[in-house]
């Protein structure tokens, strides 16, 4: 199986849903709102947690939270793209794309890629919004490079989670499926306030969570303070290599049933 | 006070903005007819079975249904009607049975009489052992044979049907047409049935009313449309393409030269002899033909007649 | 009155059989505030650190946000119904029966209620599970529940309204958003007097929802406190008196019939 191949599978069907997207501009919509609720619920809302004695963050709670709603705007932002392909599915598209294409893992890495560009106005976005409200950014050019990079990864491990989905089942009525356990992963992590300050079950649960080391890394990075990267990076391309396995595994299961 | 019964208009138009859907519509329909209407996609058929059925109040005219105004009287006209619309409106979650207990709970039917009601209807429509399943799983023919079920749950006088074999495959569309006659013919129901189909029209009718850009164009029983226009064609294919001339020549004599197909020839015959004449004719002529057809006019000859243009060729570029 | 009690009851009837014949619509609005519940009565827990917070206890405080968004889920449900049985022509079925205008909307509404009730036993049960404790006593879940059962109506209301509007789910479906941020934009997770951001906490104040969550929460962790029960009240009966009546322009120009 040829890398050009694939690439170039993965090319067609990207610019196709980018297409899409430009022609159904109401499209942007849902990905764009959420987070930006999100980030108004936390940053306007809950801004007075940082006055909880042993919450140590220098760069404020706006960056705080925006870290947060940058990382699951990114794992949504898969999980969108997810509904595109369960979507493919039940209208015959996908059966088209998997007749069509001779090197057949570029359809997940087509999806993959539309799922980024999509995800990547999303975080511009978002970002705007932040530093129009005063967000203090402590991190030079590299940190936040790096943030954003685990940014683009976490949003590759919600486009693999959801593709899986979607080509198992391929139905929209799998959404829930789809995005259920997205919304767990990423809440069972220190989202208002830092880990140290979690009691409970949840501080156990939080420590194994690799959402909780993502997050601590982005934290540090816009603050200008990275901390745990290596880990953090670390810990993404672990979830992407098992998520890449999942979702091709989906795609041997959708082929079986085209064939 | 209800006058008489059945469905008579006077004069009904509905606009929409710019749109004149109907443009003064008068019809007439006795008790037990079954009535045709009968034209092209967005003439007006749907809009006047709209205004019938009280579901849209006309922009002008009257009309009465049942006896009862339409729009005066709107609650008495539905208690009398059943109707079929062009969509066949039914819940997905829900069985068939479900479907039918509902439509008579809404109707007003006691519990013991919704049961005997249901399991009746059911078993008439052919849908007893399909009553459990969910509407998802029912092929087009099944949702219109409950579709028609619905309608006739509270035993109404009359029955709007639209479009109501519109998809659907030939067994389907025979069975019913024949619950259809049947109910006009054992149970005096009126059928107001609209129709793109011209068999449908031609068989099921007992009048037809062909309607195009919101007017009545014609208006009659299949069989004296079709003689108002007229008179069977009959087209000839010689053998031998050189014969051509000799064949108009002889055809000729036996009524005007109509359209024909390539290679033929085809003429309308104006009642100087018939199909058999014909036939002796051209053997007398010692001419061959390799087909020999007889055309009876249709309701599609009765439309281009009238309006200038094809109902069938409507359809297809639809 | 019997006959239009009856049709209420037949219409709500179609209503629950249908939702509790759709898989995402039990789930949904049963996992997703539960999860929230568990997540954020945890997560925030370090919140009752802060001077002047109500209690002790984070899920005591959060426990009624999840009524509130299992309403909305209620709203998006009977709203998505509707309009797919204005899309499918079913309400001109129903428009050909004797029913009244009124009677199919409070049927819907109905229908959206006895979700929001069956949700509502839920989180209390959920909540009771976790450690939640009533100031009120038993009395006061029950008036929570018709409380909570209220806001539904309120919220369904709305979802009717649009989709009758609009004739769309996805018109319906697209409107989430925005009623989520209603409900973001309130007292749900700090007290109005604990709001740092200035607009945030004037925002939170004009919006009706804050009250509607504080009306349940007295129940909770303050026992009655009949000025927070008067205002959850008095506005979640004025929001279903609007929405309600919008409903019914809405409904009487879509369902034009003589």
């Amino acid at each position: 199986m040829s890398r050009g191949g694939s690439w170039n599978v993965a090319l067609a069907l990207a610019w196709r849903q980018l297409t899409i997207l430009r022609k159904n501009p109401s499209l942007f919509l849902p990905p764009m709102l959420f987070p930006l609720i999100n980030f108004t619920a936390f940053a306007g809302g809950l801004s007075r947690l940082r006055q909880i004695p042993g919450f140590n963050y220098g760069s404020g709670y706006t960056a705080f939270v925006f870290v947060f709603v940058l990382l699951q705007s990114a794992a949504f932002g898969g999980v969108f793209t997810g509904f595109g392909i369960a979507r493919d599915f039940e209208r015959g598209f996908a059966r088209r794309l998997l007749l069509a294409s001779k090197h057949r893992s570029g359809i997940v890495w087509g999806y993959a890629l539309a799922s980024m560009a999509r995800w990547s106005m999303v975080a511009v976005t978002v970002t705007i919004v932040a530093l129009l409200v005063h967000m203090q950014i402590g991190g030079n050019g590299v940190d936040l490079f790096g943030m954003y990079a685990l940014a683009l990864l976490v949003n590759f491990c919600g486009l693999l989670w959801a593709c899986g989905i979607a080509m198992r089942f391929r139905s929209v009525q799998a959404g829930p499926l789809m995005q259920t356990p997205i919304f767990i992963v990423l809440f069972l992590a220190p989202v208002y306030v830092p880990l140290q300050l979690l009691h409970g079950w949840i501080k156990a649960v939080a420590k194994l969570n690799p959402v909780t080391y993502v997050l601590e890394a982005g934290r540090g990075f816009i603050s200008g303070s990275p901390v745990e990267v290596a880990l953090a990076f670390g810990l993404v391309a672990c979830v992407v290599t098992l998520l890449a396995t999942w979702a091709l595994t989906g795609l041997r299961s959708a082929e079986e049933t085209a064939a | 006070m209800a006058s008489a019964p059945g469905i008579h208009a006077h004069g009904l138009v509905r606009e929409f903005k710019n749109v004149h859907a109907v443009q003064g519509i008068d019809l007439r329909v006795e008790p037990g007819e079954i009535y045709g209407f009968l034209g092209p996609n967005g003439a007006g058929k749907s809009t006047t079975v709209h205004m019938l059925t009280t579901l849209l109040p006309p922009t002008a005219g009257t009309a009465t249904v049942a006896g009862f105004d339409i729009v005066k009287e709107g609650p008495k006209v539905r208690g009398a009607i059943g109707a079929a619309l062009q969509e066949a409106a039914l819940d997905p979650y829900l069985t068939g049975r479900e479907h039918l207990r509902l439509q008579a709970s809404l109707h007003g039917l006691r519990r013991a009489e919704r049961e005997e009601r249901t399991a009746e209807l059911l078993h008439r429509v052919g849908l007893t052992l399909a009553a459990d399943r969910k509407i998802q799983t029912y092929s087009g023919g099944m949702k219109r044979r409950l579709d028609l079920a619905l309608a006739l749950v509270h035993k109404p006088r009359i029955l709007f049907l639209d479009e109501p074999t519109t998809g659907l495959d030939v067994q389907s569309r025979n069975a019913l047409w024949t619950e259809v006659g049947r109910l006009a013919k054992d149970e005096g129901v009126t059928v107001f049935l609209t129709t793109q189909y011209l068999e449908e029209a031609d068989v099921l009718a007992d009048r037809v009313g062909i309607i195009d850009h919101g007017r009545i164009v014609a208006e009659g029983t299949p069989t004296q449309l079709k003689a108002e226009i007229g008179r069977p064609t009959v087209e000839a294919t010689p053998r031998e393409s050189s014969q051509l001339t000799a064949v108009e020549e002889v055809l000729g004599r036996f009524g005007e030269f109509t359209q024909a197909s390539p290679g033929a020839v085809a003429v309308m015959l104006d009642g100087k002899g018939d199909l058999a004449d014909v036939v002796r004719a051209l053997d007398a002529a010692s001419l061959r033909v390799d087909d020999l057809r007889l055309h009876a006019p249709s309701l599609d000859d009765v439309f281009l007649a009238k309006t200038g243009r094809k109902l069938e060729g409507e359809e297809d570029s639809a | 009155m019997n006959l239009a009690l009856h049709d209420v009851g037949v219409i709500a009837w179609r209503s629950t059989r249908r939702n509790l014949r759709q898989p995402a619509v039990v789930f949904v609005p049963l996992a997703f505030p539960l999860i929230l519940m568990v997540v954020n009565s945890s997560g925030l827990r370090a919140a009752t650190h802060l001077p002047g917070f109500p209690t002790k206890s984070f899920i005591s405080f959060f426990l009624p946000f999840s009524f509130i968004q299992g309403g909305l889920f209620a709203a998006m449900t009977a709203g998505t119904d509707l309009a797919r049985d204005i899309d499918t022509g079913f309400l001109n079925r129903l428009a050909l029966t004797p029913l009244r205008g009124t009677g199919l909307l409070a049927g819907q509404i109905g229908g959206a209620m006895a979700q929001a009730l069956v949700q509502g036993i839920v989180y209390l049960a959920a909540g009771l599970a976790l450690g939640v404790h009533f100031k009120s006593g038993p009395a006061g879940m029950v008036v929570l529940v018709t409380l909570a059962l209220l806001v539904a109506a309120a919220w369904a209301s709305v979802g009717i309204w649009i989709a009758l509007r609009t004739g769309s789910g996805e018109a319906v479906q697209s409107q989430f958003p925005v009623l989520f941020f209603l409900l973001i934009i309130s007292s749900m997770n700090m007290p109005r007097n604990l709001i740092a951001v200035h607009w945030f906490r004037v925002a939170a104040t004009i919006n009706p929802v804050s009250y509607m969550i504080e009306g349940l929460r007295s129940l909770v962790i303050q026992g009655w406190n009949a000025q927070a029960l008067a205002l959850g009240f008095g506005i979640a009966i004025t929001a279903v008196a609007i929405a309600m009546t919008l409903a019914s322009f809405a409904l009487r120009q879509r369902m034009a019939r003589t």
